[in-house]
């Protein structure tokens, strides 16, 4: 590779004052993303306490950016499904999901959400990826706050390296 | 299909939904408003959207299994529930629980009531607008789940309140850190007094709105802080004293409109009795050994893998404290002695055979804990009102029909009544007001 030349001739001192870097559109558009995710809490049970724990003072996952809380689906790039989704609630799930605008990644949060958990029974869905598909899985009855940390950062680097969807790229 | 509201609502009228997801609205519930403008004519509130098949499950539990359930029914203050069934199972088979067991309970329920207030409230500000106080509140909750972590291994989902005492018994260096944390809640009580008491935006929002009188409270079923902030003193610790509430000096605070900022007042005064209490029963609770000696010398478990690996392990080996049943002789009286309720003491279970028969004689199918033919009913005081659990038993090791009586129920019941009459931005505050747990609700 060579140097690329500047089409226009600019004075000396200007020319490369701001200083540049090379990379990839795809890379610095996960970047972009995985850093500015806002999320919907849909919660409906006992992981709810541990979702609120994990966004307030004390463990404060907006320091991974993802603190804007967004309570229309229509605004939000992230699903937070916490606690147990029953028959009754998975239509409301899935409509809160198709309102939800492309790209959008979704976090199923507790054992709940993974298989239906304790309650193997009528009335609980028995895992949400029956619903909508799920990006990251947090296990745990309820989970810890430092887990839900960790998936958000888990998340984080699916978002960085995949491959971006692009609105004006025709999709192949 | 049409909802009863949707016939019956005039057709000139604007019916909107609120939830079951909605932006201002903690856990999940359907209000269907009927309204006139902003003034809601009627409403229809519709529940169910958490209905787990509590109590159909525990049918196929056996006694002890069950348990975990009770947690995540009121999942803020789990302990309380776990108490509630506890207690009905304790009336049912005649068990006699040790003092200290005792004061451990009454510790953790009130640890565990202050933090089911302080979420409630917290849920309260925040819909309201006041996301400082929310974050306060909050902070002092993890204060005290801190302690209840420290003591049960869980932060929320303990199942540690066990059929004839506790599981484990508390941190050796409890008191300090209580101390600390009734330290740092008292300065956040103290904080949101000051934030919110005399708030013209607070006031204008709670007071008087969704007043709710003694007759039609007791009429409906209320119970605990919603009950008395119509100025109905009944309280379960009061009026049949379990556990030793009776020897115990609080108060129960009154409220006097049953309007919304009495429902928040009376909460915020009821965390400082049951701080009182707290502090009360650190110095009433009967000794067991000292911190030092519960520090138990040993290996630590590391070096303990790695010599058994060239040799077996013959010193004891340095566990956790809190691990349940590992040093029986260290730990008396958090449970009961007849071993026909309790699991053994592991160390009984791997080093002789009678504590290996209790053990498999425990948790064999059709043995465990078998109450006698009949049913029972107790309650105790939860965060939100009278926790009270129905038993049937017919002789075997799993209850032929178990039912809860949850508070949250019969007041969200009242909501339709409570709204009636006001604005569409007065639900939420009456909402939050009433502290709906889903869980319980809906079961």
């Amino acid at each position: 590779m060579g140097r690329i030349k500047p089409r226009h001739h600019y004075p000396e001192e200007r020319k490369y004052k701001g200083g540049f870097f090379t990379t990839k559109l795809n890379y610095v558009m996960g970047w972009g993303r995985k850093f500015s995710l806002f999320h919907y809490p849909f919660i409906t049970a006992c992981c709810g306490m541990e979702y609120m724990s994990a966004a307030c003072a004390h463990w404060d996952f907006d320091r991974f950016g993802v603190g804007m809380t967004t309570f229309s689906p229509r605004q939000s790039d992230m699903l937070f499904v916490v606690g147990t989704i029953s028959q009754k609630e998975a239509p409301v799930l899935r409509t809160v999901y198709e309102q939800m605008c492309e790209p959008k990644w979704v976090i199923a949060c507790g054992a709940c959400t993974l298989s239906g958990g304790i309650y193997d029974n009528y009335a609980v869905v028995q895992g949400i990826d029956k619903i909508i598909p799920v990006d990251v899985f947090i296990p745990g009855c309820p989970p810890r706050p430092e887990t839900i940390l960790d998936a958000i950062e888990k998340l984080q680097d699916k978002i960085q390296y995949q491959q971006q969807d692009w609105r004006w790229k025709s999709k192949k | 299909m049409p909802t009863r509201l949707q016939n019956e609502a005039n057709k000139e009228n604007l019916l909107i939904n609120m939830g079951p997801s909605h932006p201002a609205m903690h856990g999940t519930i359907r209000i269907m408003l009927e309204l006139d403008g902003e003034k809601i004519l009627n409403s229809e509130v519709e529940v169910g959207y958490l209905h787990r098949g509590f109590e159909k499950t525990c049918e196929h539990k056996t006694f002890f299994n069950l348990l975990p359930y009770t947690d995540r029914l009121n999942y803020v203050s789990p302990l309380i529930n776990n108490l509630g069934y506890v207690m009905t199972m304790e009336k049912m088979l005649g068990i006699e629980t040790p003092e200290r067991s005792q004061y451990i309970r009454v510790i953790l329920c009130e640890l565990s009531r202050v933090s089911d207030h302080l979420t409630a409230l917290a849920a309260m500000t925040m819909e309201c607008g006041a996301f400082t106080a929310f974050l306060y509140y909050i902070q002092a909750r993890e204060e005290l789940w801190n302690i209840i972590e420290e003591t049960t291994g869980a932060r929320m989902t303990t199942s540690y309140i066990r059929i004839g005492g506790v599981r484990a018994d508390l941190h050796p260096d409890i008191k300090t850190r209580l101390a600390k944390a009734t330290k740092i809640n008292r300065r956040v009580l103290k904080d949101n007094h000051g934030l919110l008491d005399k708030n013209r935006i607070w006031i204008d929002r709670t007071r008087d709105v969704a007043v709710v009188s003694s007759k039609m409270a007791v009429n409906y079923g209320f119970g605990g802080p919603c009950l008395r902030a119509s100025k109905v003193n009944y309280d379960v610790r009061k009026a049949q004293p379990y556990l030793v509430y009776d020897q115990l000096d609080f108060e129960v605070p009154l409220g006097d409109n049953g309007d919304n900022y009495d429902r928040y007042l009376v909460r915020m005064k009821e965390m400082e009795q049951s701080l009182r209490i707290i502090e009360q029963c650190l110095n009433k609770i009967p000794k067991s050994a000292g911190p030092e000696e519960l520090l138990i010398k040993g290996l630590e478990p590391e070096d303990a893998i790695k010599t058994s690996r060239s040799k077996r392990v013959e010193d004891t080996i340095k566990l956790s404290p809190n691990l349940e049943g590992s040093e029986k002789v260290k730990y008396p009286g958090i449970l009961t002695e007849d071993k026909k309720y309790i699991v053994p003491p592991k160390e009984d279970t791997y080093t002789s055979i009678e504590g290996l028969i209790n053990h498999f004689k425990f948790f064999m199918k059709d043995h465990g804990i078998r109450p006698p033919k009949g049913d029972v009913y107790f309650s105790v005081e939860g965060g939100s009102g009278e926790v009270g659990y129905y038993i049937v038993s017919d002789g075997t090791d799993k209850p032929f029909r178990l039912h809860l009586r949850g508070p949250c129920f019969h007041i969200v019941s009242a909501l339709e009544e409570m709204i009636k009459g006001h604005y569409v931005a007065d639900v939420i505050p009456t909402f939050g007001s009433l502290n709906m747990i889903g869980g319980e609700l809906d079961r």
